[in-house]
């Protein structure tokens, strides 16, 4: 029986909360610190849950890294105080998980690009990108592995409900940061990001749809295939990840639309696009654990 | 109705809400044309953009023919006293796409969200607001919502620093009393010296009733486009729409002969179909579904044997927004579906 490894939460919000739901039931992880600003709602559910809290951000947490061996933090608190955290925390040895927009590691969408970063050592800092990122990269990807991609974009279309004040107040960054990291990380040429907000009522689930352009005609079989095992690799730390129809081709486009819908850990199960980040900092948590427990 | 002396701003659509029954497939020289013939006529506003907006070139959306820069610069250099505007929608187009059309010479810029999301628009309308640009609050697909909603929503943009608002029937669903509900409302809470706006569809052939509603109302702009060219049924036909103003004396500024010269000797021979009230766009009116889903809706039809306005009645149904047009082909093979069984 290996030992699991210990981790902080900083940000007791709706994101921090549920992503402390899911690590609580980790093989890997056990979360054991919450770092919030004020003894807020959040704070008090992680006192109940048996966790030690900070209210005094991660300034409360720093003197006891190395007695409570903590060495992983989850950040899911804003871009602006990211860096800060991180040079704090990094400066012990620990390694930061970054749900914010800030990007200063390299972007990290687990099945695609997670294994190389670790081969590559990287285990300081590495940042989560998007929810729409996180849905739609992996597609991306499943086209540039079997053959080249000269541009793809990703329409993002999710409830209203479910989108938050951080990003309504700098969508902008949204649609930056998952075109960049569909380039970098996606492996096409060019990336286009759209999203699209809902108010439906009831709320709708998220729907991301990926459009490819491949450079020669799609290799369609190959193509089927190289989704199928990507919707497979998503679905073990995101299991309502669903592919909607069957991918479309249309001279060298290759379109293909899912649904993601999410655990309902603390978040509402519609908000599959805040649960997939959850659940894909969780999963770059339990796999770098997982390395460094067979290192 | 008295709307005699009423000042009133018209602002032409047909080289931005006009490219999508053209699928952006303008040339330069057809908007160079129409937007020259627009400019002799007096029309003070004209909006030249990608269909969906700044950046909206796209798959989901369609290419264009020429970039959003390309068609600006263009225009901006042949109109003499006509001033240009841009669209810009956030999640679709950003700050960059902004202040690469004031560069461009645009002076006036609407940041459109869905009528709920207008929390969305702020770092685009704070932008345009400091770069001293004319900054319009673009509310979509206002009839979704009830008037004291809209207000929520309009009080926002203000807020950001909109000096205009638009109450925005995108599906030209609207009949003259939902929009004078809106307006007047708008009208009575919004600062004195914030103008409102009317954008029409002419899918129940309301364009005109519900533009005079809104002119009598309190609005002061209107939107319209020569010949109608827009998306569904096409906009307020802005040389109609001028005619009546000018039998009821209102204040509209334009050269109505000439406005019917630009619309019928540099519109029409450009369609790629003729703009009328077909089916398909009655259904967007009649149920409430995002008039550039016309098309979209046509193409799946061709493809997946559906019925267009089957399709469109679903999207309605399912209460989609703008900028959903990648939900058409899967609703197009969903029914497909149900059809085969």
């Amino acid at each position: 029986m290996t030992q699991k490894q210990r981790a902080a939460i900083i940000g007791p919000g709706n994101i921090g909360t549920d992503l402390l739901m899911k690590a609580m039931r980790s093989d890997w992880i056990e979360p054991v610190w919450m770092v919030g600003i004020e003894d807020s709602p959040g704070i008090q559910r992680a006192r109940e849950m048996g966790l030690k809290v900070s209210t005094d951000g991660v300034d409360g947490l720093v003197p006891h890294v190395e007695e409570d061996q903590v060495r992983f933090a989850f950040d899911a608190t804003s871009a602006y105080v990211h860096a800060d955290n991180s040079n704090k925390l990094t400066a012990k040895g620990v390694t930061m998980i970054d749900l914010t927009p800030a990007a200063i590691g390299p972007y990290c969408i687990p099945p695609v690009n997670l294994g190389e970063l670790l081969s590559a050592g990287v285990d300081d800092n590495v940042n989560m990108v998007t929810c729409g990122g996180q849905a739609t990269i992996p597609l991306v990807a499943a086209v540039s592995r079997v053959q080249a991609v000269d541009y793809a974009e990703i329409v993002a279309t999710v409830a209203s409900a479910s989108v938050g004040m951080g990003t309504r107040d700098n969508i902008d960054e949204f649609t930056r940061t998952t075109s960049s990291a569909i380039e970098k990380v996606g492996g096409s040429k060019k990336g286009k990001a759209i999203i699209i907000i809902n108010p439906a009522e009831p709320p709708l689930i998220m729907r991301d749809t990926v459009h490819c352009l491949t450079e020669d005609e799609p290799q369609r079989d190959a193509i089927v295939e190289s989704f199928r095992n990507m919707i497979a690799e998503v679905q073990k730390y995101v299991p309502g990840y669903q592919m909607l129809n069957e991918p479309i081709f249309d001279g060298k486009r290759v379109t293909i639309s899912v649904q993601v819908e999410g655990l309902g850990d603390f978040l509402p199960k519609y908000s599959g696009n805040l649960d997939i980040m959850t659940a894909a900092a969780l999963r770059t948590g339990e796999m770098i654990a997982q390395q460094r427990n067979s290192a | 109705m008295n709307l005699a002396g009423k000042k009133v701003t018209l602002h032409d659509m047909c080289l931005r809400d006009g490219m999508h029954p053209k699928q952006h497939q303008f040339s330069i020289d057809e908007m160079v044309n129409i937007a020259t013939a627009l400019d002799d006529a007096s029309v003070p506003l004209i909006e030249v953009t990608h269909g969906d907006g700044l950046g909206g070139a796209s798959v989901n959306y369609g290419f264009p023919a020429h970039s959003d820069e390309e068609y600006m610069r263009a225009v901006v250099g042949v109109v003499k006293n006509a001033k240009i505007s841009a669209l810009l929608l956030p999640g679709i187009g950003t700050v960059d796409h902004l202040r690469m059309a004031a560069d461009c010479g645009v002076s006036t810029i609407r940041v459109a969200t869905h009528c709920t999301e207008a929390n969305v628009s702020r770092q685009h309308i704070n932008l345009a607001r400091d770069m001293k640009l004319d900054t319009v609050g673009f509310l979509m697909m206002a009839h979704m919502i009830e008037p004291e909603a809209l207000l929520e929503q309009a009080l926002l943009m203000e807020s950001y620093g909109a000096n205009c608002i638009y109450c925005t029937d995108s599906a030209g669903y609207m009949l003259p009393d939902d929009v004078t509900a809106r307006v007047k409302l708008l009208r009575s809470k919004l600062q004195a010296d914030t103008e409102i706006g009317f954008h029409g569809h002419h899918n129940m052939a309301m364009g005109v009733a519900n533009s005079l509603a809104a002119l009598e109302a309190g609005a002061v702009r209107i939107d319209g486009s020569a010949a109608g060219l827009g998306a569904g049924a096409g906009n307020t036909p802005l040389e109609v729409f001028a005619a009546v103003l000018d039998r009821m004396g209102a204040d509209h500024g334009v050269d109505i002969f000439k406005l019917m010269d630009a619309a019928e000797d540099a519109v029409v021979p450009i369609m790629d179909e003729p703009i009328r009230l077909g089916r398909d766009a009655l259904v967007l009116g009649y149920a409430g579904a995002y008039s550039s889903f016309l098309l979209f809706a046509k193409r799946a039809e061709a493809k997946y044997g559906v019925p267009s306005h089957k399709i469109l009645l679903e999207m309605a149904r399912r209460r989609t927004v703008g900028g959903q047009e990648d939900l058409i082909e899967d609703v197009a093979i969903e029914l497909s579906r149900k059809k085969a069984l």
